[in-house]
């Protein structure tokens, strides 16, 4: 579980977050949405530490993260996983060799084992056959399963998740947004997405955190979010042709 | 910006770099790998230049030293000192300025304009330290063999070129070279290899480490990293000489 209490960040004189509160459980896919701008990237940033916080907690099972010296953030972090938007895999190293990299890194397993660990992730991810391509000979759909891949050869207790789907086709996109939901309740992991895609967020969202202007405006969960009332909720969630009929419909 | 400001985000840049490797054995491996990418990749520049610059000096001592009061085997004595004193320690580094140097910030840039270097971080593992300690350390272990390859190949140019060109001859240019020699010099060159070296590939991998932006900005840091270490280079170049020469 990650808490994160009374969140503020600001970069200069413009404030990003402002006294974000919100607890993400774990073995549920918790997803952060609001439109380009509002704080979403800033705050799971804030969250892993890649960027320092002004003010507020935020607390891993507990453990507060911030009050960490460098040691102990680095102990944390072992246990995060992480996608990022553009996939950020190493793209010197093969497929295989960037998901043994952090088993590499932290583990002391043999070659063998790190094979073997690698090649079932990649089976996980159905990309059973790719190990020995490069990142740049893979589709987006293809880089996005192996980083899942690579974020989960360590067994991550925590995985983040900005933008899977951005760039993917609206099939890929199910077959990531699967993909993370199983992952995340076969090995009870706190999933954290960030999406702007409303098809994500009714499909494997399990708690649901709303940012608008950096200030959490609504929480709630995938039923809820369409009974809303929430002015800019609403805004949000029936911006396009296809959910606005939706609504008419029901 | 303010240049203390990049002096201090340098050296802390610098000090995490050097902290304890989350894994010795692959910043090991890592070391080899570089001194493989950057020294023996460098090889054929380093040869080239050096004969060049060892024939030219041959050509143009013997075209000055057109006094009689001048003995000719001055020629290898020039080419020799040359060599060993400026031309291999600071004109190949300047050179290796501009080939490392902009290949290791815009790598290191790449990486972090495609959050590479955040999933690093992410990872738990010290992006400084992975990236920059095993460039750094294989820049400094490998820079002196290039440096007397270069001593070597450059008197050699000028001995090949001399003979060609019929300017010196064998026994004048190997009395020359012979000369009041002075093994320091070869000292005091490796010493100016080595500090050079660890300018060529920490300038340019803090520019490249702290890019923001995207690929124009990737490429600014490439130049930056470039001219910075250029610049220096050429500094400490004096304070060295005054330090070890005066």
């Amino acid at each position: 579980m990650i808490q994160i209490n009374n969140i503020s960040k600001s970069f200069g004189d413009r404030k990003v977050l402002n006294d974000v509160t919100f607890t993400f459980e774990s073995g549920k896919t918790n997803i952060i949405i609001g439109q380009s701008g509002s704080g979403k990237t800033a705050l799971i940033r804030c969250m892993v530490g890649l960027n320092e916080i002004d003010s507020g907690e935020v607390l891993y099972d507990g453990r507060s993260f911030h009050t960490l010296d460098f040691k102990g953030k680095k102990e944390i972090r072992k246990e995060i996983g992480m996608l990022f938007q553009g996939s950020a895999l190493f793209d010197s190293k093969t497929v295989e060799e960037n998901v043994v990299f952090p088993l590499s890194m932290f583990t002391d397993l043999s070659e063998a084992e790190k094979r073997e660990r690698a090649n079932f992730c990649l089976q996980r991810v159905n990309l059973p056959n790719a190990g020995k391509l490069y990142p740049s000979e893979l589709s987006g759909g293809m880089k996005k399963r192996v980083a899942i891949a690579r974020a989960i050869s360590v067994q991550p207790k925590y995985l983040y998740c900005d933008e899977p789907n951005s760039g993917l086709d609206p099939k890929t996109s199910i077959v990531i947004d699967t993909l993370i939901k199983e992952i995340t309740e076969e090995y009870g992991i706190t999933t954290v997405v960030i999406t702007h895609d409303m098809n994500s967020v009714l499909e494997i969202g399990d708690n649901i955190l709303f940012i608008y202007n950096g200030v959490k405006w609504w929480e709630g969960n995938h039923s809820d979010i369409l009974k809303t009332t929430n002015q800019e909720l609403q805004d949000f969630v029936y911006a396009t042709k296809f959910m606005k009929e939706l609504k008419t419909k029901f | 910006m303010n240049p203390l400001f990049h002096f201090g985000r340098y050296v802390i840049l610098m000090k995490r770099a050097f902290s304890k490797p989350e894994k010795s054995s692959i910043y090991i491996s890592r070391i080899f790998e570089e001194m493989n990418i950057l020294g023996i990749g460098s090889l054929g520049i380093v040869a080239i230049i050096s004969v060049f610059m060892g024939a030219v000096i041959t050509i143009q001592s013997a075209f000055n030293f057109e006094s009689p009061l001048i003995p000719i085997y001055a020629v290898g004595v020039a080419v020799r000192d040359s060599m060993i004193l400026e031309f291999s320690p600071a004109i190949i580094s300047l050179i290796l300025a501009g080939k490392v140097g902009s290949s290791i910030a815009s790598e290191i840039g790449t990486m972090r304009v495609t959050e590479q270097i955040d999933a690093l971080e992410i990872m738990g593992i010290n992006s400084a330290g992975y990236l920059i300690q095993p460039k750094i350390i294989a820049s400094v272990l490998f820079s002196p063999v290039l440096i007397v390859f270069s001593m070597f190949l450059g008197i050699l140019g000028g001995y090949v070129f001399g003979l060609l060109t019929g300017v010196v001859t064998d026994y004048e240019y190997v009395y020359g070279i012979t000369y009041s020699f002075r093994p320091y010099n070869v000292f005091y060159a490796l010493i100016k290899a080595g500090v050079f070296a660890f300018i060529i590939a920490s300038v340019p991998a803090y520019h490249g480490y702290y890019t923001k932006g995207g690929s124009f900005e990737v490429g600014r840091s490439s130049t930056k990293g470039v001219v910075y270490s250029s610049v220096l280079i050429l500094a400490f170049d004096l304070i060295l000489t005054q330090l070890l020469l005066a």
